[in-house]
């Protein structure tokens, strides 16, 4: 029941995800222009009729995040009365600090009117907390607590390869909030080319972040590739396969997101998927990592060399 | 130990990002002119009235105007509601051959006049869905009266650069929020992040020499004492023109401006 729940608190949050990417496509950022009140109301009794416009975005957003806030605290509470593994109850407070501390990051930046540097942390921590949550799901499954029927992987290389990509990709998302936050989204215009060439021709700062973030996609599709291949060609298991072939598809799913992002002017669909899909890799990259790492959690099962 | 080395790790890498995140600007917004402030205008002589002069002219357009962006108010029906006719972007208003909507001023040759104070205050009203007027100017200190006409809310949200940003919510008809700006600065922008359509642009300036252009595209700077000066025309696409006046006591020259459509307008 624990695990269900967990699995529903971390689908909230690709909602909350989806919701905060639609405020930051719309431009919706400032559309309710205080916080934590809404056009002078209590957040929860603004009246629906007022829900216009770029307001729907925003308080959308607000109401999704008090929700999935809501849910943090029930999981956290949760955890802690029911999980014997110490590290648990304490994984379950730091997402209810994340969230809280994600909730202050999203206030502060409308009071200060979308600072970059807020509103880039606002989106990381948005990632963190988002991989707590999928952590916590997976840390209460059956298969996981029972170290996937007695065989349990353990090959150093996997570990490294798959916290690696799982790194890599964290950073190309702050790369691609501060992208998003700079304004540097369409800083180089067309796609796959660069002003025409195969290097930008002219460079500055909002240039250089675009480019960084389209070095970086390319960084990523390598990583997950050599992953994924070191995936299928050391183990059979389908707890690592399953994320890894999920992984090489996301990636694709992501790329191809990304180029229509640039060609279609920043489409404020297609925009807020992009930065979804980007989520979906970084969780589905952390859940493989995860249990490359089983073995070195605590368990009643043997470990098995897989290689 | 390992654990928490990781998620100071990922810590720090957010607060790197947020720190590079630092340096982007999110408007490329015209600098403040220097010298700005309210304190410009007191302190020297007054303008004599007895030799005085104007200037005056024409802003014209040349060529095909380019056509305005249809505005769609889907997003609110109380807007769609106010508006019987099809809406566009008030941003190439031509007619005859004359450009409106451009904010004429004295850019530079002003020493260091006072002036009386501003009759009253500026009102910028928010009424179907849309900014009256949609290009103004106010002086350093003057009171802008923020009105909401509409049956619907609304946010003004500044966007100045030498002065302080706002953004203030009005959610009820009839609401009136007063500001005023502490520093000159030619153009700061409005805009309602509930109803993106919705813009105005406002100069500030620390004297009276200012005008905007109506439909005939005329302008008249009256009052302005016998010197040279840089007379600045400015359009939120067109961009800015300058010319040189020199006037003597009593004299009224004039000055004229000519816009083209910019290659890429098309709004």
């Amino acid at each position: 029941m624990l695990h269900r729940f967990a699995k529903f608190v971390a689908g909230c949050t690709v909602l909350l995800v989806l919701a905060g990417s639609l405020v930051t496509s719309t431009d919706s950022g400032l559309s309710v222009p205080d916080w934590p009140t809404t056009y002078g109301w209590n957040m929860f009794t603004f009246p629906p009729s007022k829900w216009v416009g770029g307001i729907l975005y925003e308080h959308g957003h607000r109401l999704i995040a008090s929700t999935v806030g809501f849910l943090t605290i029930v999981l956290a509470v949760w955890l802690w009365m029911s999980e014997s593994r110490r590290w648990m109850k304490w994984l379950g407070a730091g997402a209810l600090g994340a969230v809280i501390a994600q909730g202050v990051l999203g206030g502060l930046t409308v009071m200060f009117f979308l600072p970059a540097p807020i509103s880039t942390a606002h989106a990381g921590l948005a990632e963190i907390f988002f991989c707590m949550t999928v952590a916590i799901a997976l840390f209460t499954s059956p298969r996981w607590i029972d170290g996937y029927r007695g065989h349990i992987v353990s090959d150093r290389n996997l570990r490294i390869f798959a916290t690696t990509t799982t790194a890599i990709v964290y950073c190309q998302i702050l790369v691609g909030a501060t992208m998003r936050h700079t304004g540097a989204g369409l800083a180089i215009p067309d796609f796959p080319l660069m002003f025409g060439h195969l290097w930008p021709t002219h460079w500055d700062a909002k240039i250089a972040v675009h480019f960084t973030h389209r070095a970086g996609a390319l960084l990523v599709a390598i990583s997950v590739l050599a992953t994924a291949t070191t995936v299928f060609r050391r183990t059979t298991a389908g707890e690592l396969r399953r994320p890894a072939a999920l992984l090489i598809a996301l990636v694709i799913v992501q790329i191809t997101l990304g180029a229509f992002t640039v060609l279609s002017r920043r489409d404020v669909w297609i925009n807020s998927l992009h930065v979804v899909c980007g989520a979906l890799v970084l969780t589905t990259s952390l859940v493989l990592t995860l249990r490359t790492w089983r073995v070195k959690f605590s368990g009643p099962v043997r470990a098995a060399r897989a290689a | 130990m390992r654990v928490r080395n990781i998620w100071i790790g990922v810590l720090g890498l957010t607060l790197a990002a947020s720190i590079v995140a630092c340096g982007g600007k999110k408007d490329e917004l015209e600098a403040p002119e220097a010298g700005g402030g309210a304190a410009a205008t007191g302190g020297g002589p007054k303008v004599d009235a007895a030799t005085a002069g104007n200037i005056e002219g024409v802003v014209s357009f040349d060529g095909v105007a380019p056509k305005n962006e249809p505005i769609k108010m889907n997003a609110d029906p109380v807007c769609v509601k106010e508006n019987a006719t099809p809406q566009t972007q008030e941003t190439w208003m031509v007619a005859d051959g004359k450009l409106a909507n451009v904010f004429v001023y004295v850019k530079e040759g002003l020493g260091n006049y006072s002036y009386d104070p501003p009759a009253g205050p500026v009102t910028i009203d928010q009424k179907g869905c849309r900014y009256h007027p949609h290009v103004f100017g106010i002086r350093v200190g003057q009171e802008l009266d923020i009105v909401n006409s509409d049956p619907t809310l609304h946010n003004i949200h500044a966007l100045p650069k030498g002065n302080a940003e706002f953004n203030t919510g009005q959610p009820i008809q009839g609401m009136k929020t007063m500001h005023t700006f502490t520093a000159k600065e030619v153009m700061v922008p409005f805009k309602c992040d509930v109803h993106g359509w919705m813009n105005a642009f406002i100069g500030v300036l620390d004297h009276p020499y200012f005008q905007v252009t109506g439909a005939d595209g005329k302008f008249s700077l009256k009052g302005l004492p016998p010197g040279t000066y840089t007379i600045e025309a400015w359009h939120e696409k067109g961009g800015t023109q300058t010319a040189q006046v020199t006037i003597g006591a009593k004299e009224t020259k004039t000055a004229s401006f000519t816009f083209k459509a910019p290659a890429t307008a098309t709004d």
